[in-house]
């Protein structure tokens, strides 16, 4: 029974995280029509900002307030710039997913590129110490920092769908993702509200590595595991589907805890077993859980 | 025997039926014609028949056999082919490539590169577009495209085309010039079912019409029973 | 038309100049220019990869993103079956073993996804790389306990072997997607790039034509990773399955331009000399090495934004403005 709880609530604290990398990749491929492979590169970048910020002692949670707008900003000003320009130059909305996929292979050949060149940087580990006490739950010791990071991503993820639902913008914002040409006709700026879709996405990015950093140890390549976790986690819960990536991320993270306390699987099939349920979506149900 | 019949065929997009409970059949020469007000069904059931959507439930019966979940290159294969209500032609290969690429895969009996030229060629001469053999297609009219896209149809020797609006965009006198071709296309042997809005188009040159609307079959008979018909009437113009 | 001469004018360009170089490049090595010899070598490693990714990827329009994971399989069957200290197979029956399973291996990918949309296509080929890397990454260390392995290499005359196979291969390489561009699927992967439906119904069996072209063309990225690893000699899961050798050809291909063989061989020597060179170059005291990535990255996004159809293209476009319209419109 502690195994089962260990692996059950061990698997949700992750998923937590993944969720939240996941709904900023969905909100990036299913509004923003671009499949952002340097995503978890906005991750890392996230997580090193943190990681050095505290260097600096500043409380590492604090340090989202910091993240979380920037990669915003970065994310806005990349799509509005870059992704834009090849959305108005592409004849058909196919000529701009792959040309988009292809400047977010270059985009993400660039940052992490830049993060390794940084000096404190490079490409080794690191980590620090931050609320590491571990708390006891139903006879199982959980570290205090996963706690607290499963429980931000969940709220930034509760605090996103909300205002999505409610707000003016998070009106805008679906009447993009189901139609963008219509809502434009219909006074939507479309250019900015893709954008800004795609700046949540990164912003998404940037606070789970912030959370990732708190917890585990980060290198500057730890984005690549984290796009590909993201895109069987989209995939999983629908193409288009932004709960779906929420739940989806936590069913992964239960699923790929699980691998890992198997005595003879271990941490490295982790990865693995995702890419295995990633081939049995691709073989039996495409459209995922929820996708249209 | 029927060429192709349809029975009881039903197709549902979500929460709407696009096509409910429709029987048709054409026979070996005719020319059918299949009309309807704008989301009445047609293109929809062409796709059916071509095998781009599987039905929900119905079978399609060409030449005895059913055909029914066939993947749509061997509808093509088996000698149903079809035109697309938007012009689907590949804009940057020449006119002449884009029907050699349906005269070599299309035709069941496997021609050569030659072989396949020139048929090509004499098919482009069918449709008058002979001069325009080097161009790139995107390049030509859309009258012309439409052309095209029924040279390419041909090239894989069909017993049995698919229309889809071959009118639409055109002026007076392309109408007539279509309407020559279609009458040239079923004197070669080929049956026609065309899907079309220019009633002139229609009245004239088909024998036989069925008329669809929210998916179901409303009508059927000759040109003069359906312009009769007090319900076809009331379709087109009651709205 | 003049048939006699317009087809012996074509098959010279076609034919004739390839087949000079290709002798031209036979005897390079022989007059002993070792510095000639490891460059080219690069620059064949490259222009394989780069054309062999075009063959699919180029025509279809589906952007495969696994080209690294299919040349490390072809590094580890150098490992396995050449290795250092054991029996060895002969090198040649390795490239063969190397480009098979490659040739396996893509065909059950593309057979997985590309019945489905281009997106999963690209996303399962994109982690590809991660996933080959962390199974064989288990398979040897928690299960059988190696750190690595080593390739066989005959250090005296490996520069020269490892030349000559990759001229082979990269002549194969080049004939292949030459013959398969001049016939019938040729034209259906072109048909399936600009309108995959309509293709289909005039009676492609597209799901075959890619799954098979994807094929051919991973074959090609087995053999020469099987080939490259006698040099590198060194062998583990993250020397073989590297993110930036799939990175390479794409790029190299899309500033080159894929609508010609020739435009990736183009950007396969641009980019894989500028790759030799920041790499060796010491300006500045800066690390060139991760710089030029950055570079690299910044230049294929500057290419999607200016110069989407390549640069063979864009020196076409040129060439035709220069030269005046040549052909009567109808």
């Amino acid at each position: 029974m502690d195994l089962f709880l260990n692996i059950v609530l061990g698997g949700l604290l992750i998923g937590g995280i993944y969720s939240l990398v996941a709904m900023g990749l969905s909100l990036q491929y299913g509004v923003a029509r671009v499949l952002n492979i340097a995503h978890g590169e906005f991750l890392m970048f996230g997580a090193f900002i943190t990681f050095w910020l505290q260097q600096n002692n500043v409380d590492p949670l604090l340090t989202i307030v910091i993240v979380g707008p920037f990669m915003f900003v970065v994310g806005f000003v990349l799509y509005r710039t870059i992704f834009t320009t090849i959305r108005l130059k592409s004849p058909n909305p196919g000529v701009f997913e792959s040309n988009g996929l292809l400047a977010a292979f270059g985009i993400y050949l660039i940052v992490q590129n830049i993060a390794r060149l940084v000096p404190d940087w490079g490409s080794t580990p690191h980590s620090y110490q931050y609320l590491a006490s571990a708390v006891i739950i139903g006879g199982a010791p959980f570290q205090e920092n996963r706690l607290v990071a499963a429980a931000f991503a969940v709220a930034v993820g509760i605090i996103f769908y909300i205002y999505i639902g409610r707000s003016r913008t998070g009106k805008a914002i679906r009447a993009a993702a189901q139609d963008a040409s219509t809502a434009a006709l219909m006074g939507v700026n479309i250019s900015n509200t893709l954008a800004l879709c795609f700046g949540f996405g990164a912003a998404m990015a940037g606070v789970a590595g912030s959370l990732i950093s708190i917890c585990y140890p980060i290198n500057t390549v730890m984005g690549l595991q984290y796009t590909v976790i993201a895109i069987v986690v989209v995939t999983l819960g629908g193409l288009g589907s932004i709960p779906g990536s929420f739940i989806g991320g936590f069913i992964l993270g239960v699923v790929g805890t699980a691998v890992s306390y198997t005595k003879w699987l271990g941490t490295d099939l982790a990865v693995p077993s995702y890419y295995l349920i990633f081939i049995l979506l691709l073989l039996l149900r495409p459209k995922g859980l929820f996708g249209k | 025997m029927h060429l192709l019949e349809g029975n009881k065929l039903t197709i549902n997009f979500g929460g709407l039926t696009a096509v409910s409970e429709v029987d048709f059949y054409v026979d070996k020469g005719e020319i059918l014609g299949l009309i309807g007000p704008n989301g009445a069904g047609k293109t929809t059931l062409f796709n059916l028949i071509s095998a781009s959507l599987k039905p929900k439930s119905g079978t399609i019966t060409f030449k005895g056999q059913n055909i029914t979940g066939v993947k749509p290159y061997q509808v093509c294969r088996l000698g149903i082919a079809r035109t697309f209500q938007t012009v689907k032609i590949f804009g940057n290969m020449t006119v002449l490539d884009n029907v050699r690429l349906a005269a070599l895969f299309g035709d069941c009996k496997q021609p050569t590169e030659a072989q396949a030229t020139k048929v090509a060629l004499e098919l482009l001469e069918f449709v008058g577009l002979t001069t325009a053999a080097s161009l790139p297609a995107r390049g030509l009219t859309l009258a012309n495209q439409k052309r095209i896209e029924v040279a390419r149809a041909l090239a894989a020797q069909p017993e049995l085309l698919l229309i889809d609006e071959l009118m639409a965009g055109l002026n007076q006198t392309e109408i007539t010039e279509a309407m020559e071709l279609v009458r040239k296309i079923r004197d070669k042997g080929v049956t026609v079912i065309m899907i079309e809005h220019v009633m002139k188009a229609i009245m004239n040159v088909c024998d036989r019409i069925i008329v669809l609307n929210y998916g179901k079959k409303i009508a059927e008979g000759t040109p003069q029973e359906i312009a009769n018909s007090k319900i076809v009437v009331e379709v087109y113009l009651g709205e | 038309m003049d048939f006699n001469r317009i087809n012996w004018k074509k098959t010279f360009i076609t034919a004739g100049i390839p087949l000079i170089i290709l002798v031209v490049l036979a005897f390079f090595p022989l007059y002993g220019w070792q510095y000639g010899v490891t460059l080219f070598n690069h620059f064949l490693l490259f222009v394989i990869l780069s054309v062999a990714w075009t063959i699919f990827s180029g025509t279809t329009g589906y952007i495969s993103l696994a080209t690294a994971a299919f040349f490390g399989i072809g590094i580890y069957a150098a490992a396995l079956l050449y290795p250092s200290v054991g029996d060895r197979y002969p090198l040649y029956v390795v490239v063969l073993i190397g480009a098979g399973v490659s040739f396996v291996l893509a065909f059950i990918v593309g057979a997985i996804t590309l019945r489905l949309r281009g997106i999963y296509f690209a996303m399962f080929t994109f982690g590809l790389v991660l996933f080959f890397r962390e199974i064989i990454y288990w398979y040897e260390i928690t299960v059988k306990g190696i750190r690595g392995r080593f390739v066989y290499q005959d250090p005296a005359n490996v520069n020269n072997n490892v030349y000559y196979y990759l001229l082979v291969i990269m002549a194969l390489t080049m004939l292949v997607a030459y013959l398969i561009k001049r016939s019938k699927y040729g034209l259906a992967l072109q048909g399936i790039g600009e309108n995959e439906e309509a293709a289909a119904h005039m009676g492609v069996n597209i799901t075959m034509v890619k799954v098979l072209t994807y094929a051919v063309s991973a074959s090609f990225m087995g053999a020469v990773g099987a080939v490259m690893a006698t040099k590198w000699v060194y062998v583990d899961p993250g020397v073989a399955f590297n993110p930036m050798m799939s990175f390479s050809p794409v790029l190299m291909a899309i500033f080159g331009g894929f609508g010609s063989i020739y435009g990736p061989v183009i950007g396969a020597v641009i980019f894989s000399y500028i790759e030799e060179v920041l790499t060796t170059a010491n300006w500045f005291g800066i690390d060139w090495t991760q710089f030029y990535k950055v570079i690299f990255g910044a230049i294929l996004v500057a290419t999607i934004l200016f110069l989407p159809s390549g640069l063979v293209s864009l020196i076409q476009n040129v060439w035709r403005r220069v030269m005046g319209r040549r052909r009567a419109s109808a």
